[in-house]
This record gives C-alpha cells, sequence and structure tokens, in this order.
C-alpha cells in the first residue's frame, strides 16, 4: 500500500481546480468559518497543539511564531507569505500556488485573524508569470466572494492581501531581507534581533511564514490536531510536499507523512533513471549538505535527516547518477550563490567569489591537493560569519562533497582535465528515458 | 517616452495598494519595464517624484534585482536555466547551442530585435528539467531542438505556447505589466498542472 498522503494535492487533478468555485467544491473556505468562529488565542492554540513546522527551510513551529505576536499593543501587525520559492531544488510551492492559489489564501485569512493582523501580503518570485495570474485572480475572487476585504463572513474581520511581486533575488527568500524588499529598499537581510515578531514589515509585529505550511493550515483546522500528528514521527508532525528531480524515471510531487525515506520514494515513483545509480543527492534544496547512496533510510525528517549530517530544508530531493562530475555541481551552486550574494557581509561577498575562482580551478584539472584545504578554511572564513545563513548554504554543497568524493577532486588534479563527459548526465544521451 | 496621463493614473494606483508609498517600487518599475521594455532613466524620474524618493534611491533599488533591466531586450526574453540539476541534464548545452544558433551572447538581443537569451538561476520547476523560460513562462522538458524551434518560431511572430501558461506567448512588455500586478484576464487559461505535479497523486490513487 502506498505511503503517500494526497491532502494539499488531493484535487490538483481536477481541471478547474485553481478557480473559487473548483476549490469550494472540495471543502474549500470552510475551515475559514469555522477558525473565525473560534478566538483568535484559540486558533493559535490549534496550530501550536499540531506541531506543524515551517515548510520553507528551517522547520521553526508555525503556532510558536504566531504567538510570538505581541497581542493588545496598539499596533498595527502584518501576515507575510513567503512565496519566493528560489532555493535550488525547491518546486512545490510554484505548482501549489498555480493549482490551488485559494488554500494559500484561506491559510491567509486564518493566519491574519489569529495574529490580529488587518494587512496581509504575499511576496512571490517575478519569474513566474502565469502563477502571478493564478494568484491575482484568486485573490479577486476571494474579495468579490466576501472573503477579503471589510467584514469577511459578516464576522466583523477586515482583511486587505495584496499579491507582491518580486523581481529576480533569491536573497528575497531570506525573510528579513524579503521585508526590506517589501519596504521598497534592496533586499539585504537584518541584524537579528529584534525578530520580524516584534519588528518586522514597518518595524511593527510581523509573521513571516512559507506558502506550504500556511496553505497546511486549513486542513489542520477543519480534520483536527489528532489527524494532523497521527502522520509523521515524534517531533517532525504532519505530511508535507517531497518534490523529487534529476535523473529519476519519473520526476514529480510527492505528499508523505515526514519520515518517508527516499529508499520509499524512488520504489513509488519509479526509481533512478534506467540504467544507472544513485550517486549523490540533496534532502532540502542545494544550502543542505549533500547525502550518498549510504542514506538511502534516512527517515526525511527535520531531527533524522539532521542526526545524518544535513538538514530536511525545503525537501527538495535533487538526484544525481555516476554520470554526474560532483565538482561541476558543486562549482555550479557555487556560482549560484556569489550571484545571489546581496553584497551586505563582506565574509560572503568575497568568500563566495574565492570559492568560485577555486573551485574552476579545480574542475578544470589544475590546481594542488592544497586548494582542498583552502576551500575548507574559505569555508570556514564564511559560516556563521553573515547576518543571513545564505553563506552557510555556500559551504554546504563544498564541506559535504569534500567529506564523501575527495578523491574525486583529486582525480581532476591527476587526469589535469574534468574525466567526465558531460553528454552521458543529460536527457538527451539516453533513449528510453523521459 | 514620455507617460501619458493614463499610465500616471495607473501608477497613483499602484501607490494606493500599500500602506506607505514606497513599497509601491517594485511594481512600479515593473510598470515602467511594461511601457519602455526596460528601465528607463524617464521612469526613475517619475517614480522618484510619485514616491518622493531621489533618483539615485530608486536605482539602487532598480540595479539589485536582475529582472530589472538597464537596457531593452528582445519582444521575446528567453532565460535557460543553467543553475547545476538543469545544467546537468541539458540546460548548458541548450544555452551554448542557442547562443551559437542566434549568434548573440549572454544578454545579447539578436538584430530584429525580437529575441533576447539570458542564463538563468533555478526557477522553481526542477521536476520539468531541463527548463526555459520566456518572459518567463514555462517551457518544460525541453531538448537543444525545441527550444532553436521556440526562438526560430519567436523571431518569425509565431512562438509556440508556453508548456505551463495562456494559450498564447505575450510579450516582455504585456507581461511585465502582470508583474506590476495589472491583470490581463489570462489567468484561467492553460492546465492547472503538468504531470509532475500530479505524479504523486496519482500514485496515491493506485495509478501506474
Amino acid at each position: 500500500m502506498s505511503k503517500l498522503t494526497p491532502v494539499l494535492s488531493a484535487n490538483w487533478d481536477e481541471a478547474d481546480s485553481f478557480t473559487i468555485a473548483g476549490y469550494k467544491r472540495n471543502g474549500g473556505y470552510t475551515a475559514l468559518t469555522k477558525a473565525l468562529a473560534m478566538a483568535p488565542d484559540e486558533v493559535i492554540q490549534l496550530v501550536k497543539d499540531s506541531g506543524l513546522r515551517g515548510r520553507g527551510g528551517a522547520g521553526f513551529p508555525t503556532g510558536s511564531k504566531w504567538g510570538f505576536i505581541p497581542q493588545g499593543d496598539n499596533k498595527e501587525h502584518y501576515f507575510v507569505v513567503n512565496a519566493d520559492e528560489s532555493e535550488p531544488g525547491t518546486c512545490k510551492d510554484t505548482p501549489m500556488m498555480m493549482a490551488n492559489p485559494h488554500v494559500l489564501i484561506e491559510g491567509v485569512i486564518i493566519g491574519s485573524y489569529a495574529i490580529r493582523a488587518n494587512y496581509a501580503f504575499i511576496y512571490i518570485r517575478g519569474e513566474v508569470t502565469h502563477v502571478v495570474r493564478r494568484v491575482q485572480q484568486a485573490i479577486e475572487d476571494a474579495y468579490a466572494a466576501g472573503l477579503l476585504g471589510k467584514n469577511i463572513l459578516g464576522k466583523g474581520f477586515d482583511l486587505e492581501l495584496v499579491l507582491h511581486v518580486g523581481a529576480g533575488a533569491y536573497i528575497c527568500g531570506e525573510e528579513t531581507a524579503l521585508l526590506d524588499s517589501l519596504e521598497g529598499f534592496r533586499g539585504q537581510p537584518r541584524l537579528r534581533p529584534p525578530f520580524p515578531a516584534i519588528a518586522g514589515l514597518y518595524a511593527k509585529p510581523t509573521v513571516v511564514n512559507n506558502v506550504e505550511s500556511v496553505a497546511s493550515v486549513p486542513a489542520i483546522v477543519n480534520k483536527g490536531v489528532a489527524w494532523f500528528t497521527a502522520m509523521g514521527t515524534e517531533k517532525s508532525k504532519g505530511f508535507t510536499l517531497y518534490s523529487l528531480s534529476g535523473h529519476v524515471n519519473n520526476p514529480g510531487q510527492f505528499e508523505a507523512p515526514l519520515g518517508i525515506t527516499l529508499r520509499e520514494l524512488l520504489e513509488i515513483s519509479g526509481g533512478v533513471r534506467s540504467g544507472h545509480k544513485l550517486k549523490f543527492w540533496t534532502p532540502g534544496g542545494s544550502s543542505t549538505p549533500i547525502f550518498t547512496d549510504e542514506h538511502l533510510d534516512v527517515p526525511l525528517d527535520y531531527e533524522s535527516v539532521a542526526a545524518a549530517g544535513s538538514m530536511l530544508g525545503t525537501k527538495a530531493l535533487q538526484i544525481f547518477d555516476e554520470t554526474t562530475c560532483v565538482v561541476r555541481a558543486v562549482l555550479r551552486w557555487t556560482e549560484f550563490y556569489k550571484h545571489e550574494s546581496c553584497g551586505k557581509c563582506t565574509p560572503c561577498r568575497e568568500g563566495t567569489w574565492w570559492l568560485v575562482q577555486v573551485l574552476k580551478d579545480l574542475e578544470a584539472g589544475r590546481g594542488s591537493e592544497a586548494d582542498l584545504d583552502k576551500l575548507l578554511d574559505l569555508c570556514d572564513n564564511i559560516m556563521g560569519r553573515s547576518f543571513c545563513a545564505l553563506a552557510d548554504g555556500a559551504a554546504s554543497p563544498i564541506i559535504s562533497s569534500l567529506k564523501y568524493f575527495r578523491q574525486e577532486y583529486l582525480d581532476h588534479l591527476t587526469a589535469g582535465e574534468c574525466p567526465f563527459d558531460p553528454m552521458a548526465a543529460t536527457l538527451f544521451s539516453s533513449a528510453g528515458v523521459k | 517616452m514620455a507617460f501619458t496621463s493614463e499610465q500616471i493614473k495607473v501608477m497613483d494606483s499602484i501607490i494606493t495598494r500599500y500602506p506607505r508609498k514606497r513599497s509601491a517600487i517594485m511594481p512600479l518599475l515593473h510598470y515602467v519595464q511594461s511601457i519602455d521594455g526596460y528601465v528607463t532613466n524617464e521612469g526613475i524620474e517619475l517614480i522618484g517624484k510619485k514616491l518622493e524618493l531621489a533618483t539615485a534611491e530608486v536605482t539602487a533599488v532598480s540595479t539589485f534585482y536582475t529582472q530589472y533591466k538597464s537596457k531593452p531586450v528582445g519582444q521575446y526574453h528567453v532565460g535557460i536555466c543553467t543553475n547545476t540539476l538543469c545544467a546537468v541534464m541539458g540546460g548548458d548545452m541548450i544555452f551554448d547551442a542557442v547562443k551559437e544558433h542566434l549568434g548573440i551572447e549572454n544578454d545579447g538581443v539578436t538584430n530584429d530585435g525580437k529575441v533576447s537569451v539570458e542564463h538563468i538561476e533555478c526557477n522553481a520547476a526542477c521536476d520539468y528539467a531541463p527548463v526555459v523560460m520566456v518572459n518567463w513562462e514555462f517551457y518544460d522538458n525541453q531538448t537543444v531542438q525545441s527550444v532553436k524551434d521556440l526562438v526560430d518560431g519567436a523571431r518569425n511572430g509565431n512562438p509556440p505556447a508556453p508548456t505551463r501558461g495562456p494559450k498564447t506567448l505575450r510579450s516582455w512588455k504585456e507581461n511585465s505589466a502582470v508583474l506590476a500586478g495589472i491583470s490581463d484576464g489570462l489567468a484561467n487559461e492553460g492546465v492547472q498542472a503538468g504531470e509532475p505535479t500530479l505524479l504523486g497523486l496519482k500514485k496515491a490513487k493506485g495509478g501506474a
């Protein structure tokens, strides 16, 4: 029997799943009615009790975040959705907003009601025009249906929801950079404390939640804490979206309880691409240390992945088979971090630049073994020395690849060039592979 | 180019979306691109005037974000993902082949102004790799040949439709207006999801 548990994705196979009619036909916006009949603090408590943790990478408990907002402070509160999905490998929020933007909007209204915010924003990345259309249309339809605006469902709660479209900056997925960007500045991270719950948007108490976290709330309100906590592991409750990509026969989105393994997901989906074997993979995007075929049975929950030396991150499972040069893969990720470094902190701005220089030489078979230590030394000098975690993310693939594939770096030096044929890794190389 | 009073009214309406007007700077920059095709000096000056900011402050923002262009791009702006996963699976080869096919470099525009090419970072569609975006619409599961056909079609005024998007590909300027939050009424066109998006659901329902 399949271990999969489609909840968010349950109705994506209906052609009108993204419309308000399609959503309502499947019980959409009934959780909102329930939530508005509860006291706001009860809603916060419910989400706390569910154990829902942030699905954007960090895994911080969503209910606690909501509970940090000071109440009775006579200040405006803001609810902000981080829809700036840009972590390499991560591709879950974007198809969700394309297939069902209304579940996100319902979650936004419930969350805003709980933290007593009357203004909410969805900050979506700018490079997904059709998803922008879908979310914008959904917001307009929700206003027309009396689900947004003044006196929602006649319950006396007011909420304005604005879709804010980014313009191509990975760093704006970092919550304080996102807030600076939303205020109309260059998107650069802020020093914390103060945290956004105290001084967020316009220096007012603000919740910033990932799309999937917010979209998970309506189901929890409707089906209850016991239903949610029956799925997952002791400290990682519930269901989540795992995104499988790369050298597999059938890539895609798989909704399962936290704690499923890559081996199980590969069995369900159809395995690593035929005729090849798994070499390395990321459990949660490029910022999470890579795993190898030793880690096929690591339960994909927050604790187990951390115990195995990586992070669950965004559950973006990027699979690479034996045709892939790990040095090339790491170089390309490092170029990404260099390009996306916002430039605010010197260790990150300068360090990622130097990492690229050293890795470029190594990939071309130039340099010496001492350069591997130089890489680790550079990583040591940028990790934990910047305002945000971008530089830590840049170090992850380098340190982990040197841990598992040091010999492959040395093979480049011995050969004086990259020993891999890049054509063999492409999808064009093998007939019969999708 | 001078902005019309109608366009200035639209800009005013964009500003009213926000509790504080400076927050409108990003949609206003998208809007300027929908009129001029890129962020012109006239656009920067007008935004500065509207938001009571120095032109240097507006420029500081526009130059931070890669989607804001300081010079014209093609009517069809092609972004080819060369982040690790797409690159490995064929994106590098597609990028090289398309540059050679069009005779332009990264960030270049064809002489007829129809097509420009840029290598892009991960665009959140890894289960559809290799991915190409045109005017930020999805072209999934691309090959060297399919992208050559795509850019040839674009130059002849007949580009194929996006894989997950509207029935016809809109121009760079038209899509920039959508990013500024101005509806073009096309949200209901196109599929709700592609096959990879639905695979887990299909497997859960017992499908092959």
